[in-house]
């Protein structure tokens, strides 16, 4: 089968058609997913194809969306859970953590929970505050639950298939900003036979000079800066992390043993972000291989800023050179 | 309807029959429960002091709450589910969990992992609260599969004070899920009474809902058995989410950490121990001819032996092995936690080799 250009939303949306048609256990379930489609249209059409059960307009209230779908995973559902934005996810926070992550391994592995919890996230939409925010952080400091964030069109389709599939709890960043731009999708299973597991990393633009590491909506970003810089004559390499817990750290590596310079780049402010992890990590195990420092390009560490700022607060091609031109300076 | 709720069986073990909740148990199903309320309590009495003699790491007390426990689990079928919090000793009991797996917990071997499925009995959830979403989201999925079951969440009158238990009662009510709110009411929370939770009894805050709440008087085993079978016909029968508020009193402390002294009267627990409802459903059998002093002295021997059980099972449960924290984080292989388990492995070999 060909493969078929298509938005970020509608792989998302083909994807949550594609499982809850062959698993009769699957379920969506979220505020404004049914008869609206979602406030993305993430889910648009799926409850007017597999009914009301199937596709739940909860009450309005992320703790108790997260605790019952945690419930509805005890009786052997798959519940795929929309929070509406990233800001909003903390009501259901405690759930996650306290319940959602621990519970497999209080029950020594005896209780699955395989719930996917949806969160469009990041900024540069313009939005109003508490609907631009990057926690993914928050998450991936919490054992037990998996974190990650497709950057394009068919990842977005294939790692929220792995997602759902995947008997772990998993909660999936949508670059919302992104949502909208398209890309090749091939939604043949045989497709899915070569994608890599949605756990590792991707090289996206191979090169020898540097490595920048991104995920979700920053990919686009580091790619775009590594067209810029072709033409100041460098040659940057582009890792997709993809999975932020866990991270793929071999790749990463791999990379930075070839180039001997690390930006790492994401939305989230770099102050106790992926970014630290993953320069700490890095430092540890290729120091000999390195030379110049592991750069982090973030937001910075205050609230997310009303959105006339946010081309300021969020790093754009800019900051990412910036950073580029100081590790290749070494 | 009296303070204490609905009341089968008077404090001096005196019948009053009840309109709405018809219950005349046969001898042997009182022997029954009296029985499952003497061993749950000496089980309780062991925990205790098992704690005291440092083999537990805590025990909360489910002292004066029996009639609460047992008469509800009692009005379970199989097939329904049980979302304990972590007082529910009695009832972990009824369903067959073994005290030792209790024990476990509070000793700190592991966090209770009994099999939810083999008993159809929940972890126990210590955040206050958090396992009434479970326990809704569970019906749910009852409803969905048509089963002919309910699930029963217990929790406390602090609880409700929680986000938690409001969206539960709401998520309930508006899918009509086959649950009944179970709330022993028995007066603290920690040091803070039910004043201090509450502007309304609390089974009225059913109301605001849209579904059925009842008081029911939690010392009374027989009441609360007739009234949570009703409440589970309810639910079962399709017609949405019950609360019940057994009304009851914690005669120990919160947990063996506590010092109940410092916030409550001597003179309120023995108000309460007058209400004892081992003590009310003695007179009962006593003055029914159901039990006598052979049947007394028989289940106090059944007790001494369980508890010597405990005893012994406790004393001889082994520490986990260190590398078993890495076990179980993921259901999947996750190369984080392989790193750090293989890291920790090495670290444990350095000592082995420099013997």
């Amino acid at each position: 089968m060909a493969a078929t250009r298509m938005t970020l939303v509608a792989a998302l949306n083909e994807a949550l058609r594609s499982v809850l048609a062959s698993d009769p256990k699957t379920l969506v379930m979220g505020e404004d997913v049914g008869r609206l489609g979602g406030v993305f249209r993430v889910t648009d059409g799926l409850q007017k194809d597999f009914g009301e059960g199937r596709v739940m307009d909860t009450p309005l209230a992320e703790s108790g969306i997260v605790g019952t779908a945690i419930g509805l995973a005890l009786r052997g559902y798959r519940p795929i859970v929309e929070i509406q934005f990233d800001g909003f996810v903390f009501p259901g926070y405690d759930q996650i953590v306290t319940q959602l992550a621990k519970m497999h391994a209080r029950s020594r592995g005896r209780v699955r929970l395989p719930v996917v919890i949806r969160i469009p996230y990041g900024g540069g939409i313009g939005a109003v505050e508490h609907h631009s925010e990057s926690p993914e952080a928050l998450f991936a400091h919490v054992a037990g639950v998996r974190v990650m964030s497709p950057a394009t069109p068919s990842d977005a389709y294939w790692m929220l298939r792995e997602a759902v599939r995947c008997d772990d709890p998993v909660i999936f960043f949508e670059p919302k900003r992104r949502y909208y731009d398209k890309g090749e999708v091939d939604v043949d299973p045989a497709a899915g036979e070569r994608q890599p597991p949605a756990h590792t990393a991707r090289v996206v633009r191979p090169g020898r000079d540097l490595t920048l590491a991104a995920y979700g909506p920053m990919v686009r970003t580091c790619l775009d800066a590594a067209e810029v810089a072709a033409e100041e004559g460098h040659d940057l390499e582009v890792v997709d992390l993809r999975s932020i817990s866990p991270v793929d750290f071999a790749t990463v590596e791999r990379s930075v043993r070839r180039t001997g310079r690390l930006v790492v780049a994401h939305e989230a402010p770099v102050f106790f972000g992926a970014g630290a992890e993953i320069a700490a990590h890095v430092a540890e195990h290729c120091f000999y291989h390195l030379s110049a420092p592991v750069l982090r390009v973030g937001a910075y560490h205050t609230p997310y800023p009303p959105s006339r700022l946010e081309e300021e607060y969020l790093p754009g091609i800019d900051r990412v050179l910036d950073a580029v031109d100081q590790a290749l300076a070494h | 309807m009296s303070g204490d709720g609905i009341r089968l069986l008077t404090p001096e073990g005196e019948r009053v029959p009840h309109p709405d909740y018809p219950f005349d148990p046969a001898p042997e199903e009182l022997r029954a429960l009296y029985r499952d309320m003497a061993l749950a309590r000496r089980v309780d009495a062991e925990g205790v002091t098992l704690q005291r003699q440092g083999e537990l790491g805590l025990w909360p007390s489910l002292l004066g709450q029996e009639a609460a426990q047992v008469g509800s689990v009692r009005a379970l079928r199989e097939g329904d589910r049980v979302f304990p919090s972590y007082r529910e000793h009695a009832v972990a009991l009824g369903r067959g969990v073994d005290p030792l797996a209790l024990m476990r917990l509070f000793r700190g071997v592991d966090h209770g992992a009994w099999d939810p499925d083999a008993h159809d009995f929940h972890l126990y959830t210590l955040v206050i609260g958090s396992q009434t979403l479970h326990a809704t989201g569970y019906a749910c999925g009852m409803a969905k599969d048509g089963a002919d079951a309910a699930v029963i969440a217990y929790f406390g009158d602090g609880a409700t004070s929680q986000g938690d238990v409001s969206e539960a009662f709401n998520f309930a009510a508006v899918w009509d899920a086959p649950i009944v709110f179970f709330c022993q009411n028995n007066q603290w929370a920690i040091s803070e009474p039910n004043e201090r939770q509450t502007r309304v009894p609390l089974h009225q805050r059913a109301q605001g809902f849209g579904f059925p709440g009842v008081r029911v008087d939690g010392n009374d085993v027989l009441a609360v058995q007739a009234v949570t079978r009703a409440a589970l016909d309810h639910a079962r029968s399709g017609r949405g989410p019950f609360l019940i508020e057994a009304f009851t009193y914690r005669m120990g402390a919160h947990t063996t950490s506590d010092d109940p002294s410092r916030y409550r009267d001597a003179a309120e627990v023995e108000s309460w121990r007058a209400k004892d409802p081992l003590l009310r459903l003695e007179r009962l059998l006593r003055r029914e001819g159901a039990a006598d002093d052979a049947f007394f002295a028989e289940v106090a021997v059944a007790g001494e032996a369980l508890a010597a059980r405990v005893r012994e099972g406790v004393r001889a449960m082994a520490s986990p092995a260190p590398e078993e924290m890495f076990d179980h984080v993921y259901a999947e292989a996750h190369a984080g936690v392989d790193r750090e388990r293989a890291a920790f492995a090495a670290y444990q070999a350095s000592f082995a080799e420099e013997g």
